[in-house]
């Protein structure tokens, strides 16, 4: 059962027939699964059938809408994919022009883009492994004997799966805009890389013993190191050692002249003479050629005759690194007029509190994939850059960078040196004081072998998994105590993305899977399924490529080339025509919420988005508002204004007439617009204490039956009346969380989660906006939400009267109005034989074992799933997840978004360790923490999570020999792992206490389940920067624009000095931290004050001030601000201020009265480790 | 050879346990079908559901006879299982109807092999004690 679910049962048009009448297993869909070798799925969709019947009225409009699904024929149109209406200008196929993603549009044969050569690797594998093949079969010629020198006691040498960093390419092109001489702006280690695809000399050093065929190699594999490096340009060299991007990749260096020497040992002579010293530009047309291939940043995948790549891909060059000796003798001299230039770009000055971040933008906009470097970029995000140390000031206890050296002496230099370059370095804890890196923290990127190292690789931000190495059994599995799940945020919004119309999509026979970048073609006619590993035809069509307008390389599709795609589904993923996009708002006016003012704001807010709603001509309305009776409005357009009727027996629910009451948005705006002006005036008097929630979700349930849609609730108060009604059972001494009931987590009824199962069936999903002011009892009615695929907005205390909870209503209603909406959608997530998902998080009703059913989907909705091993998975390379999203869009196309992630098995310990994704686990263990919250309790929980460190640590000190009984030595793929647990146990769901009303804990524990992993991790660990030297900091360009980049501090007082500005971001809100001892030029440039006791308390925008700290500070707010969905409003907070505890609660690294500091839940970490 | 209360108790058990057998053996295909994706979570529960209390009262029913009749071997048996039945049912999940298994937290892997063990276990406790009070019957009606 593919993602989408539907099976076909009527002919398409606007008379649906019902393909069944039960829920799953109809008869033909059961029938079919018997005779037919793929597995059919069960009908999902028939919920609706027999409603469709009925419904068939709606879809009059239906037809008309085919006309723009003929407009792009065949395939491949590029749109632009983001919460705006969709742009429909015709593209040429597979072209996109619209974004920075390199990987497109280099893909789409621009090459000029590129007028340098792929490099070529050199791959050094350390001592005592065995080496893997390697690509670059167009480079074989080049090589030379030179590397004869070095290293062929290193023979034998398995390479792991370390692919060329095809991410830094999107950099690359960047500096080519700004700079065409390309070196330059070596900012981060990205960049760093890209000078490996810049680098004109092209060295391929290749080990005679070691140009094996690859499969020979492959089956060597033994444990051990696998180290593959790109060359990294001698002109960068000698500048390594200072910049921070090198202080990244080496972090903690022992001593700075090893590591230098040992860096040069890399740097081998040139070996194709025509290539030394040659200027890029130059380059001879053969050498550039194979940068027309598309993403590739080593040789490309296929052949020139097309044939499929890597079953017959020669073997490749390597290289052994030398011993290090010094390293200089290998060191190319560079060409001289760029050293300047990149001396300014990588120094930053170093004036600043904390190293000049290595500057990589981010988020803003959305990195494409290929920015995570498949390579050993950081995992080291714990490895301390050796400067920092000297800058941060103050850290008494901090070992100086020759301790650790001592420490780890059993290493030599140059292994300790590999370690921290293939992300295997480790921390000690409790020396280290900085485990956070100065930027923000990236995903570790995965390794795959290298035939698979120019798919494009889905990005972290859509998807990953909690260990980028899937442990080969269970046990291995069980050994390192981590959580295997993966977190998917599948309907994210995106600036790029392929989207494909055909007749036939290409899927596995047997386990439905669509045709991903990981796939293996047996010949041009046949291809395997990554998942299943069955042998498929591969259609006729599906080997044209339209872009050359050639038969035979499918490679070349999109399909294959991207591993997130979108398909233009034909009607036989449709069980009835696609529903038009339906929305109900039921609105509180009830005494309470008058009193609190949404109403106006609310309204007002819709009637400015009522043309951006997202929809087409058939896009409906209705309006409910409720207060003990339930009122519906009726607008008929032949009235001349609406038209309430009010129903007052709401102990069972009627809808009290027919028509006019959900009706067509554009022939009614009139109307609509009407009566959102009236609303607000109608009820500014309201004295009716009720609320019939329940009642008020049956008659919305009850409009939408029909169609499906999506209903909004508004609510203010208490469910106090008619079914659904709940009773206050919040006591608050229980407040602190220590005695909190775990029935209170719970809800009170099941009548919310049953409304929720009707509204699943018939496709309308619920999202709430609580703006309470009391107890509303979240967990209970949030059930209505949680089952149906709905989100849940809470707004805690609100008031119309306060300016700063009326802009972040504002500000998410109307992201909330005007983003992408997926109607009656289904996911489902597949995985490689051997693998099952166990448990899923996030808010949809599980539909079958891999199938979840999302009535609506939308933009900002993450899931989580935690995946079981069941059997070894020793005899394969990699494992797939592949998870599909079918759904309607907006604009009445049935489309199926797929992502495919492929990750490489590990065999052993330290492997699935090095390589966890501790962001990643953090957001699986908070979900799973919270289903322990409601099962067990809250006690529970915090003990689970202290657990989970201490499991961690101790199966890695199994790793480790030779640890002293005094350290907690950590992985640095895992060093922070300690520190967002602690922010986990400090955070409104789980804290104890500290009070914290219940609705709040429950809205923060649907949020742990529901928020994608980056806002999830920025919720528990908000970023904090210091602004006051704004002038010093590094500038970054982003877009157009330049923004500053200040260094990421950690979230404890002693890093807050009352002469500074500081800027929190959680998410949500921005807080900015004025110091009370700030200099008046500070107070002058940013707040166009004289002095710190002239700043209004009670501020909520910066001023917008001419000078240029203050434009600077603006710049960086827009730039956070814009990365998120909704923007996060701004908070201005003197620190003698009433609402100091809005930022001191958030430093979630000091002791509090209830919590303990970082370090003594370190010592506590210790004492459970064994 | 006379008909006494004893062996009355034990033809009602055995009568009783052939049912539950049945149930039992639904309850392991029903969870089968839930996991091979044949049937709706929502569907089966509904189904599943309303045969829970039966087969618990069923239970508890002819354990009340062989309390009255002084079987106390066959008692102390059944005791654990009548316990367990208890237990569950005090800490069933929220819901308005009768029953034990929620449609949005029983397609929880978790859940589901559990139920499935639970229905796999108690079908052979049912068979072997159906043996049981087949004996036992025979061993009143001879015994007297």
């Amino acid at each position: 059962m593919n993602g989408q679910s539907c099976t076909y049962s009527d002919s398409g048009n606007g008379t649906p027939t019902p393909s069944s009448t039960s829920y799953p297993a109809s008869l033909s869909s059961q029938s079919s699964r018997d005779t037919s070798p793929s597995r059919l799925q069960p009908n999902l969709n028939h919920i609706n059938s027999e409603k469709s019947l009925n419904s068939s009225g709606n879809y009059m409009n239906y037809k008309s809408h085919d006309t723009y699904t003929n407009a792009n024929s065949v395939y491949g149109q590029i749109y632009p994919d983001s919460s705006a209406p969709t742009n429909r200008a015709t593209v040429p196929p597979y072209i996109s022009d619209t974004s920075n993603d390199i990987n497109q549009s280099q893909r789409l044969g621009q090459p000029q883009l590129r007028p340098f050569t792929t490099s070529s690797q050199i791959i050094s594998s350390l001592g005592s492994t065995v080496s893997k093949p390697v690509y670059s079969s167009s480079h074989l010629n080049q090589i030379t004997n030179d590397q004869k020198q070095f290293g062929n006691q290193y023979s034998t040498q398995k390479l792991d799966s370390v692919m060329q960093p095809k991410a830094s390419e999107s950099n690359l092109v960047k500096n080519h805009e700004t700079m065409p001489t390309s070196n330059l702006a070596i900012s981060d280690y990205y960049q760093g890389y890209t000078q490996t695809m810049n680098n004109p000399y092209r060295q391929e050093n290749v080990l005679p013993n070691q140009t094996m065929k690859p499969e020979q190699q492959y089956h060597a594999q033994t444990q051990g190191y696998q180290v593959q490096k790109p060359l990294i340009s001698p002109t960068s060299n000698p500048y390594m050692n200072s910049v921070p991007q090198d202080s990244q990749s080496y972090p903690q260096s022992p001593a700075e002249a090893p590591r230098s020497t040992y860096q040069q040992g890399y740097y081998q002579p040139p070996t194709s003479s025509v290539m030394s010293g040659r200027p890029q530009m130059n380059l001879p047309m053969t050498q550039s050629r194979s940068l027309d291939e598309p993403i590739s940043s080593g040789p490309p995948r296929t052949n020139v005759l097309g044939i499929i790549p890597y079953a017959t891909e020669p073997a490749t060059s390597q290289v052994a690194r030398p011993k290090l000796p010094d390293g200089g003798g290998y060191y190319q001299p560079m060409q001289p007029q760029q050293q300047p230039q990149q001396i300014q770009q990588q120094q930053p000055p170093r004036v600043a509190p904390r190293p000049p971040a290595p500057i990589k933008p981010r988020g803003y906009p959305p990195p494409p994939y290929q920015q995570y470097p498949s390579y050993s970029q950081p995992q080291n995000n714990a490895g301390l850059p050796p400067y920092s140390q000297t800058m941060s000031g103050g850290y008494a206890g901090y070992p100086s960078g020759d301790e650790l050296a001592n420490q780890m002496s059993h290493l030599s230099v140059s292994q300790l040196g590999f370690n921290k370059l293939w992300g295997r370095d480790t921390v000690d804890l409790m020396k280290c004081r900085d485990v956070l890196p100065p930027t923000r923290v990236e995903a570790p990127p995965i390794r795959l072998s290298q035939e698979y190292y120019d798919s494009t690789k889905v990005s972290p931000e859509i998807f990953r998994c909690t260990l980028t190495k899937i442990p080969e059994t269970k046990s291995l599995l069980d050994k390192s105590r981590l959580p295997l799940g993966v977190l998917i945020h599948p309907f994210k919004d995106l600036n790029q993305l392929s989207v494909i119309q055909c007749t036939v999509i290409v899927r596995c026979r047997a386990c439905r899977t669509y045709i991903n970048p990981f796939v293996f073609f047996v010949d041009s006619k046949h291809w395997k399924c990554n998942l299943c590993f069955r042998v498929n035809d591969l259609p006729e069509e599906f080997q044209y490529d339209p872009l050359t307008k050639t038969y035979g390389d499918p490679t070349r599709r999109p399909e294959i080339k991207s591993a997130t795609i979108e398909f233009i589904a034909p009607s036989e993923y449709m069980v009835r025509p696609p529903q038009p996009a339906a929305y109900v708002f039921v609105l509180d006016v009830s005494r309470l919420a008058i009193d609190s003012g949404y109403l106006r704001i609310f309204c007002d807010c819709l009637l400015s988005q009522l043309e951006a709603l997202p929809g087409d001509s058939r896009t409906a309305v209705a309006f409910i508002t409720y207060d003990s009776a339930v009122h519906y409005y009726s607008l008929a357009d032949t009235q001349a204004q609406p038209h309430q009727m009010v129903v007052v027996d709401i102990d069972d629910m009627f809808v009290p007439c027919p028509e006019n009451l959900l009706v067509n948005l554009s022939e009614c705006l009139g109307l609509v617009r009407d009566l959102l002006r009236e609303l607000p005036n109608k009820y500014r008097e309201s004295y009716d204490t009720g609320t019939a929630v329940g009642p008020a979700l049956q008659a919305a349930y009850k409009l939408l039956a029909a169609t499906g849609g999506r209903v909004t609730l508004v609510t203010s108060c208490l469910a106090n009346s008619g079914p659904g009604k709940l009773p206050s059972r919040e006591d608050p001494n229980q407040r602190s969380g220590e005695g909190l009931n775990q029935s209170h987590l719970n809800p009170v009824t099941d009548f919310y989660k049953k409304l929720a199962l009707d509204c699943s069936g018939q496709q309308i999903a619920v999202d709430l906006f609580v703006l309470n002011s009391q107890f509303v009892d979240l967990a209970s009615l949030t059930g209505v939400s949680r089952f149906s695929g709905g989100c849940i907005h809470h707004f805690p205390l609100f008031s119309a009267k306060n300016p700063h909870h009326v802009e972040s209503f504002q500000r998410s209603l109307q992201r909330y109005l005007c983003r992408k909406i997926g109607f009656e959608s289904v996911m489902r997530l597949r995985c490689t034989r051997g693998l099952s998902i166990h448990t899923f998080h996030g808010n949809f009703f599980v539909r079958s074992t891999d199938l979840l059913s999302l009535p609506n989907v939308n933009p900002d909705a993450g899931f989580g799933m935690q995946v079981s091993i069941d059997e070894n998975l020793t005899d394969i390379q990699t494992v797939c997840f592949q998870a599909a999203l079918l759904y309607t869009s907006s604009k009445g196309e049935r489309r199926i978004r797929v992502h495919t992630l492929c990750l490489p098995i590990a065999s052993n310990l330290s492997d699935v360790l090095h390589g966890a994704d501790q962001q990643c686990i953090v957001g699986l263990l908070a979900k799973m923490a919270v289903d322990r919250c409601h099962q067990s309790s809250l006690s529970d929980a915090r003990e689970a999570f202290v657990n989970v460190v201490a499991d961690m640590l101790s199966a890695f000190r199994i790793t480790q020999s030779g640890v002293s009984p005094t350290s907690l030595i950590a992985p640095t793929s895992l060093s922070l792992l300690p520190l967002y647990v602690l922010a986990l146990l400090k955070y409104i769901a789980f804290r104890v206490g500290q009070s914290t009303r219940l609705d709040d804990r429950v809205f923060a524990m649907c949020q742990m389940k529901s928020l994608p992993p980056s806002q999830l991790i920025q919720a528990i660990y908000p970023d904090l920067y210091p602004i006051f030297n704004i002038n010093e900091l590094p500038l970054v360009t982003i877009g157009e624009d330049q923004v500053v980049q200040p260094p990421l501090l950690h979230l404890s007082a002693e890093r807050i000095d009352s002469t500074g500005v500081y800027l929190m971001d959680d998410g949500t809100t921005i807080i900015i931290y004025v110091g009370h001892n700030i200099s008046p030029s500070i107070a002058v440039s940013f707040f166009g004050v004289p002095s710190f006791s002239a700043i209004n308390s009670n501020m909520f925008e910066l001023p917008e001030l001419n000078t240029p700290e203050s434009k600077k500070l603006r710049g960086f707010i827009s730039y956070l601000q814009n990365e998120k969905p909704v923007a996060p409003t701004v908070l201005i907070i003197r620190d003698d201020s009433q609402q100091r505890h809005l930022f001191v609660e958030k430093l979630i690294e000091d002791k509090t009265e209830s919590g303990h500091s970082y370090y003594e839940f370190l010592q506590r970490v210790k004492v459970l480790v064994k | 050879m006379a008909f006494v209360f004893p062996a009355f108790a034990y033809i009602v058990a055995l009568i009783s346990d052939a049912v539950l057998i049945f149930f039992s053996i639904f309850h392991v295909i029903a969870f089968d079908e839930l996991k091979t994706d044949y049937k709706n979570p929502i569907d089966q529960c509904n189904s599943l559901n309303p045969l829970v209390l039966p087969e618990y009262i069923l239970h508890i029913f002819f354990n009340l006879l062989f309390l009255l009749s002084g079987q106390w071997l066959s008692l102390c048996l059944n005791v654990p299982l009548i316990a367990y039945h208890i237990n569950r049912y005090r800490t069933r999940p929220v819901m308005s109807g009768p029953g034990l298994y929620d449609p949005t937290s029983i397609m929880n892997a978790d859940v589901l092999t559990t139920c499935q063990r639970e229905g796999w276990v108690k079908l052979a406790f049912y068979l072997l004690s159906f043996f049981y009070y087949l004996y036992g019957m025979i061993h009143s009606l001879i015994s007297t």
